[in-house]
This record gives structure tokens, C-alpha cells and sequence, in this order.
């Protein structure tokens, strides 16, 4: 079997694919990439399929060796990305020969870039999904973070058009974010004063803040009751334990629980979120429904929009 | 019913203020009959004690088609409480087997056997599945076995335990750490990503525990 070998992991590095879908009856959780839309656009400069696996590196530190030629791409958080010990540019499709080295420094800002080859790393899926969740034990290669030595599996390819993203239209990480929150689950249950502050008050990002949540550090905010029955937790919602801090549930949350929950930020938000490091400044917005339903259409519309174009190689 | 949002592209629907067979029922009559009423605008749902949180596809329908929806299936569904499968699991009860059976006893006033024919004499709900995968929330426990949970939780309760906390009993599907009180050990594996179906029971079935002998459990494949 040929493909990639892991000289070092980095930090944190997994394999995601875009998630596990429709397995809750299970207790598993989505997993897949933070940060959705570098995931997408990565697959999308490399011409795979939607779904494709990437390695998604939080903080940077990957180095791999390429035991075949193909083409690779790097999307997400800036992370200073070489081959050989020479510079490449990011959002773009680079060509790799048989032995070549390829090496992500440390992010400048954000903190997930993704790593993807042509027709993406071929690794078996367990419920229909190949994304690591690492407190599940499943997907990637049994269930774990990449280690040194580890083969990701991807075949030799000659061809792709050498496209990149125009210069001046990749995504940006700048520190802080927005988020938008439509309220819901047990918002009532959160006195108008508790609200208001919950929605004028800065927070910044804790230390503790993985793939299954950010914990947030700011204002107490008090709520009526401490727990609920446990009932099902969509992406982004934002919890407040009995400590009054808030935490925003991402992709490898538990899928119940029995904390009161204030509203769920828009995922196009939560992904700036994962982009984040502690201490970064983070703020809430409240947002209905349905204009929360209207950016996600924006959103899909500049997505389908975005052009890509060809460099000469 | 009460349908509160939930976030962009899930509602949670309420059936009920507290745990019970028919709150359980509800649950599970809507769970089995919107994935026809909704089709491919359903992504997935996550039932629980007295919820049901749905999560559609935001980007084809919205909130308010998926309320009108839920609305009508909710009032033509069969909430019989008898139905749902019965599946019955093998426990070893024991010391070696379930490390807290003892306390157990001794807290409620009980006998040892008197646990063990407590606990095998309900007929359980799958009320939730989560935490981890695999891991069922049986209830309701017997009054008489009601235990809180441990001040310490354990570093690593072994794959197969039975246990108790509160008024819910569960199988650990995999090694792991927690709170709840060990009183056995069941042989039938909960969650087994290998297997297909993965999990044993599904939320809505009716669960019956069964004790059996030592040789019993390790013939099943049961480990100590």
C-alpha cells in the first residue's frame, strides 16, 4: 500500500471527512472538520469529491513524506507550508513527487489548517464516515490521532488542472469572532436581565476548548434551574452549567445532556469559533430563525459563486 | 407538545414534563413516524426521556414547514404503550462481577438476592442513547434500588458493567470512566461497530435483565 507517511503529527492532527451523518440513534456524534469551509474549498482546488478525507491540523506542526506523486493542497488557518524546505503558497494544487517532504510550520492566526491530496486519503469508513472522534475511538485509523510512522493511504495521480483560489480571496482568521445565536431550547428559563448580559458582555475563549466544545470564560450568567432531562444537543449549542460560563458545542460534543441551554450559534460562526486559541475575545448576538435560515442561503450562494482559476504550472 | 427552537436547522420537540412509560411512548410513536411524514428533509433526530430534537435540512426546507409537519404526525400517532421490542439480557450479579452489589444492598436495607430479584423484576424503557456510543438509560428502577451516584467516579468501569445511579440503569458499552454504582456484569455486547444491528436495544424497546450463573456469563462470552 502506498500514500503518505507521518514524520510528525504536530499537535493535533485527524483525519476528517465532511461527518457522520445519521447515526444519533447510536449516540455517535458528527465529528468532521471544524472548520467546514476550508475542508470544502480544499477538496474542491484538488477536483475530489465533496466527501473526500483530508487531515485536519490544529495549531500546525505536520510533517509527511509522499510515497507517491500526486498533488496536495492546504486550505485554512495560515500555517507557513513547505516541500522540500522550499515555500509554497496555501489554496492552491501543488504537485508532489515520490519522496519529497512536505512540512506545516506553526499558524500565524486561526488554528486549523487541512491537508488534502487528490481523490482525498482512502481510509475504510465506520458508519458510513471515515472523521476521527477521538472520544468515540472511531474513524481515521482505529479511532486515534495521527501518530509518526503512520500510512495514510492515497494513490498516485498525475493529473489535475493546477487550480488555486484567485490571490486576495482566501478566507481570513482574524482573532475575536460574532457569534450569532438564535435563542431557543430553555431560553425562558434565563431571567431578561441574565439574557441581556449573556448578549452585551465580552467572553474570551478558555483553555479548555477542543472539538467537543469551547468553554468560554466572562460574566456569570445565572439561569433559573441547574440541570433539565437530558434531551438530544444540536451543533452550536451554547450551554451554561451551573458556573454561569458558557460552552459552545462543536462537532464531537456528546449527543445529550442535562444542562440548561441559552440558544445554538449559527454554524457559519462556529467554525470561526474552532479558528479560535485562548484568549481570543468572543461575543454573542441574538438572530431569529429565520435569519439565521437567510444566511445560510447567502452563504451557499457565494460558496456555488466562488471562482477558482488555473495558474500556469 | 411544545416546539421550541433549537438552532438553525433543529426544533426539539417537548411530550412530557417527566420520564415515564407514557412520555416514552410518545417518543418513540414520533420517532417511528416522521422520517416518512418529513423524507429526505430529515437529516436526523435524537430522542430522549421526554424529547425529541429533529434536525432537518435547512438548506430545503424551514422551521415552519417542519413545525406544521411534526404538528399533524404528532396527532395521529400511535402512542400504544405496549409497543416496542422486549429484549431480555444475561447478568452475572456478583462481587467479582459488580463491585458495589454489597453497598448497594446494604444502603437500601436489602439482601444481595433481594437486589438481584429488584432489579430482574422491572421491565425497563430505553429512555436515552448517548453519552457514549452505545450506552442505553434504562428506566425506572425499582423505588427500593434507587442509589445515588458514586462521589468519586472510577477511573475505568469495565465494558459489559451493570449499573445503577438515581433511578436509571445502564450496560457500559465500552470501557470507560464513571459514577455509577456496579452491581454485575452482562456478557451481550451493547455496542459493537463490527456487528450489524450495532446496538441491542434501540430508545422506545422494553428491556428485561435475567440473572444467570457465573459458567452461564463466561459461556456467553462474558469477561471478569
Amino acid at each position: 500500500m502506498s500514500g503518505m507517511e507521518i514524520l510528525s503529527p504536530g499537535i493535533l492532527s485527524l483525519i476528517q471527512d465532511s461527518g457522520r451523518r445519521g447515526y444519533y440513534r447510536l449516540g455517535l456524534t458528527d465529528g468532521g472538520p471544524v472548520d467546514p469551509q476550508a475542508h470544502a474549498l480544499c477538496n474542491r482546488l484538488l477536483q475530489n469529491n465533496a466527501h473526500a478525507a483530508t487531515v485536519e491540523v490544529t495549531l500546525g506542526g505536520l510533517e509527511i513524506a509522499a510515497g507517491v506523486g500526486t498533488w496536495i493542497c492546504v486550505t485554512g488557518a495560515p500555517v507557513p507550508l513547505t516541500i522540500n524546505g522550499n515555500e509554497r503558497p496555501r489554496w492552491q494544487v501543488l504537485r508532489v513527487a515520490a519522496g519529497d517532504r512536505i512540512a506545516l510550520g506553526h499558524a500565524e492566526s486561526g488554528c486549523r489548517a487541512y491537508l488534502g491530496v487528490a481523490d482525498g486519503f482512502r481510509i475504510a469508513p465506520v458508519f458510513g464516515s471515515c472523521a476521527t472522534v477521538v472520544r468515540e475511538g472511531l474513524g481515521g485509523l482505529d479511532g486515534n490521532r495521527l501518530k509518526a510512522g503512520d500510512l495514510l493511504p492515497c494513490t498516485a495521480v498525475a493529473e489535475r488542472a493546477p487550480l488555486r483560489l484567485p490571490p486576495g480571496q482566501e478566507p481570513r482568521y482574524p482573532r475575536g469572532v460574532t457569534l450569532r445565536v438564535i435563542p431557543g431550547y430553555q431560553e425562558a428559563h434565563f431571567p431578561r436581565l441574565q439574557q441581556r448580559r449573556f448578549f452585551a458582555c465580552p467572553f474570551s475563549v478558555s483553555q479548555r476548548a477542543d472539538r467537543m466544545g469551547y468553554r468560554l470564560e466572562g460574566p456569570t450568567i445565572g439561569c433559573d434551574i441547574e440541570g433539565i432531562l437530558s434531551e438530544g444537543i444540536c451543533q452550536g449549542a451554547i450551554q451554561v452549567p451551573a458556573d454561569g460560563q458558557p460552552i459552545v458545542l462543536l462537532n464531537d460534543r456528546q449527543t445529550i445532556g442535562g444542562y440548561p441551554k441559552i440558544g445554538s450559534a449559527l454554524s457559519l460562526d462556529c467554525a470561526q469559533l474552532a479558528q479560535q486559541t485562548p484568549g481570543a475575545p468572543v461575543y454573542f448576538t441574538p438572530i431569529s430563525q429565520h435569519d439565521a435560515h437567510n444566511a445560510l442561503h447567502l452563504a451557499q450562494v457565494f460558496d456555488a459563486n466562488r471562482r477558482l482559476e488555473e495558474y500556469r504550472l | 407538545m411544545k416546539i421550541h427552537a433549537a438552532g438553525e436547522n433543529a426544533l426539539i420537540v417537548y411530550l412530557g414534563d417527566a420520564p415515564g412509560r407514557e412520555v416514552a411512548a410518545r417518543v418513540r410513536a414520533l420517532v417511528s413516524a416522521l422520517p416518512t411524514a418529513l423524507g429526505e428533509l430529515l437529516v436526523d433526530m435524537i430522542p430522549s426521556y421526554a424529547s425529541l430534537l429533529v434536525v432537518y435540512d435547512a438548506l430545503a426546507t424551514d422551521h415552519m414547514q417542519v413545525r406544521r409537519c411534526i404538528e399533524s404526525v404528532a396527532l395521529g400517532a400511535d402512542n400504544d404503550e405496549s409497543s416496542g421490542r422486549c429484549v431480555t439480557l444475561p447478568v452475572y450479579y456478583s462481587e467479582e462481577s459488580g463491585a458495589d452489589l454489597s453497598a448497594v444492598a446494604a444502603r437500601a436495607g436489602l439482601s444481595v438476592s433481594d437486589v438481584i430479584e429488584l432489579h430482574c423484576a422491572t421491565e425497563y424503557r430505553v429512555y436515552a442513547i448517548g453519552f457514549a456510543p452505545g450506552f442505553a438509560y434504562l428506566g425506572e428502577l425499582d423505588e427500593r434500588l434507587k442509589t445515588p451516584r458514586l462521589k468519586t467516579p472510577r477511573q475505568r468501569v469495565p465494558r459489559g458493567a451493570v449499573a445503577i445511579a438515581d433511578r436509571q440503569t445502564a450496560v457500559y458499552p465500552a470501557v470507560s470512566p464513571g459514577g455509577w454504582n456496579l452491581i454485575g456484569s452482562c456478557p451481550t455486547r451493547m455496542f459493537d461497530p463490527g456487528r450489524d444491528p450495532s446496538m441491542p436495544v434501540a430508545v422506545g424497546d422494553r428491556v428485561r435483565f435475567e440473572s444467570v450463573s457465573r459458567e452461564e456469563f463466561l459461556r456467553a462470552g462474558g469477561e471478569l
